[in-house]
C-alpha cells in the first residue's frame, strides 16, 4: 500500500476539458523522505517503508541539541538513517514484497513517483474535533417539535431503552459524546492532478480534517491498489 | 481570512487572462461551448450582467435576459473553458453590485442607463 504523508492545504476548484467544475483538495506532499525500510526477510518479518515528513525544529538547551517534539530515541532513528534533519511526522506504509526494493533509506520521494492523475486513492486524516455534542449533530437525530407543548426537550435523544426487562441500556446506543477528532478515511478519491514542481497533489472531493492538518494518502484499498502497484 | 498563498498560486495558474473586464450592469454576449454527443457548437447567450460573485478561479457571473417574454438567468463560471469568449456590447451605469432588483421590474423600469466609455477602475 504505497503512500505519502501530506499536509492539507485547502480546497479550490479546477475545470476539466468540458468546462465542468471539479472540487479539489490541495495536499502538500513535498519532502517525504525514507527513514527505514522493513523486509519480510529481515528481522521485522514484514514489508514496509517508513516515511518522514516535515523537519522538526532544532533547539539548543544547555549546549545539547534537541528537536522539538521528538525524543532522543526518535532522533536516533534519523541519525542511523543518515538523515540530517529529523522529521516530525513518521508514518509506515505496508508494501508488497516486490515494492521494497524501490525505496532507499534517505531518499526523498517525489509526488510523481507514487501517484499520477487518474489514480484512485484513500486519504486518512484526523477529523475536525467537535467536542462533546448531542445526538442531533452527532447522529443526525431529528429535533422534537418546537411548539404544541414541547417542554425543554427540543434536542434530546428521546427514549433510550425498555423497562425492567432488560433493566439496562444496550451497548452501542447512540448517545451524546465526543464527536470528531478521530481517525477518518476517505476512500476512492480520484487524483485529479499532480504538480511535481510544487510537491502538490490535487485530489477530487473533500478530505478529512482541518486545513493544515496532517493526512496520509495511499493507493485506494478498494480500487486503486493494483493500478499503483503495477508501476 | 484571506486565500492561502498556495491556493492562490494554483488558481492563478488556471485562471484565464483573455477575458474582458465587465461589471454588473454591462450587456454581454457569452459564447458558450456546447457538446451535443460528438459535435461541439457555440451558443451565444446575450443579456445583462446582474452579479459577479466569488473571487479568482471560483468567480461566477450571472447573466439575465428576456427570452420570448420569459426572463432567463444563467450563471457562468468566469474562468470556465466552456466560455469561449465574452463580448461586452454595452457598459451600464449602475449604483450597486448586485442588480437583483431587476427581477421585480418590467419594461421601462428595468432599463439600465448605458455609458459610452468607462473611466477609472481596473480595466478602464
Amino acid at each position: 500500500m504505497r503512500g505519502l504523508i501530506g499536509r492539507k492545504v485547502g480546497m479550490t476548484q479546477i475545470f476539466d476539458q468540458a468546462g465542468q467544475r471539479i472540487p479539489v483538495t490541495v495536499i502538500d506532499v513535498g519532502g517525504n523522505i525514507v527513514v527505514q525500510t522493513k523486509s519480510s526477510q529481515g528481522k521485522d518479518g514484514y514489508d514496509a517503508v517508513k516515511l518522514g515528513f516535515e523537519p522538526a525544529v532544532r533547539q539548543e538547551k544547555n549546549g545539547m541539541e534537541r528537536f522539538r517534539g521528538l525524543t532522543k530515541a526518535e532522533t536516533g532513528v534519523f541519525a542511523k538513517a543518515g538523515i540530517e534533519a529529523p522529521r516530525r511526522i513518521v508514518r509506515e506504509f505496508r508494501l508488497r514484497a516486490d515494492e521494497v526494493g524501490r525505496y532507499q533509506v534517505g531518499q526523498e520521494i517525489a509526488v510523481a513517483d507514487e501517484f499520477r492523475a487518474g489514480d484512485i486513492v484513500d486519504v486518512v486524516g484526523t477529523s475536525k474535533g467537535r467536542g462533546f455534542t448531542g445526538v442531533v449533530k452527532r447522529y443526525g437525530f431529528v429535533c422534537a417539535r418546537a411548539t404544541h407543548g414541547t417542554h425543554e426537550n427540543f434536542r434530546h435523544p428521546g427514549a433510550i431503552g425498555a423497562s425492567a426487562d432488560p433493566s439496562r441500556v444496550v451497548k452501542g446506543l447512540k448517545l451524546p459524546g465526543q464527536y470528531g477528532n478521530s481517525r477518518v478515511t476517505a476512500q476512492n478519491l480520484k487524483v485529479q492532478q499532480v504538480m511535481p514542481e510544487e510537491g502538490l497533489i490535487l485530489v477530487r472531493g473533500s478530505v478529512p480534517g482541518a486545513e493544515g492538518s496532517i493526512v496520509t494518502i495511499c493507493a485506494g484499498v478498494k480500487k486503486g491498489r493494483s493500478v499503483v502497484a503495477a508501476r | 481570512m484571506g486565500v492561502k498563498p498556495i491556493i492562490r498560486k494554483i488558481e492563478e495558474t488556471f485562471a484565464r487572462q483573455d477575458l474582458p473586464d465587465f461589471r454588473p450592469g454591462d450587456t454581454v454576449r457569452v459564447h458558450v461551448r456546447i457538446r451535443e454527443g460528438e459535435k461541439e457548437r457555440i451558443q451565444v447567450f446575450e443579456g445583462q450582467v446582474i452579479a459577479r460573485s466569488g473571487e479568482s478561479m471560483r468567480e461566477t457571473f450571472t447573466v439575465r435576459k428576456i427570452s420570448s417574454g420569459i426572463s432567463v438567468e444563467r450563471i457562468f463560471p468566469v474562468h470556465s473553458p466552456a466560455v469561449e469568449r465574452i463580448e461586452v456590447t454595452a457598459f451600464g451605469r449602475v449604483r450597486r453590485a448586485k442588480l437583483y432588483y431587476l427581477r421585480k421590474r418590467q419594461g421601462k423600469a428595468a432599463r439600465i442607463r448605458t455609458i459610452r466609455e468607462r473611466r477609472g477602475g481596473k480595466g478602464a
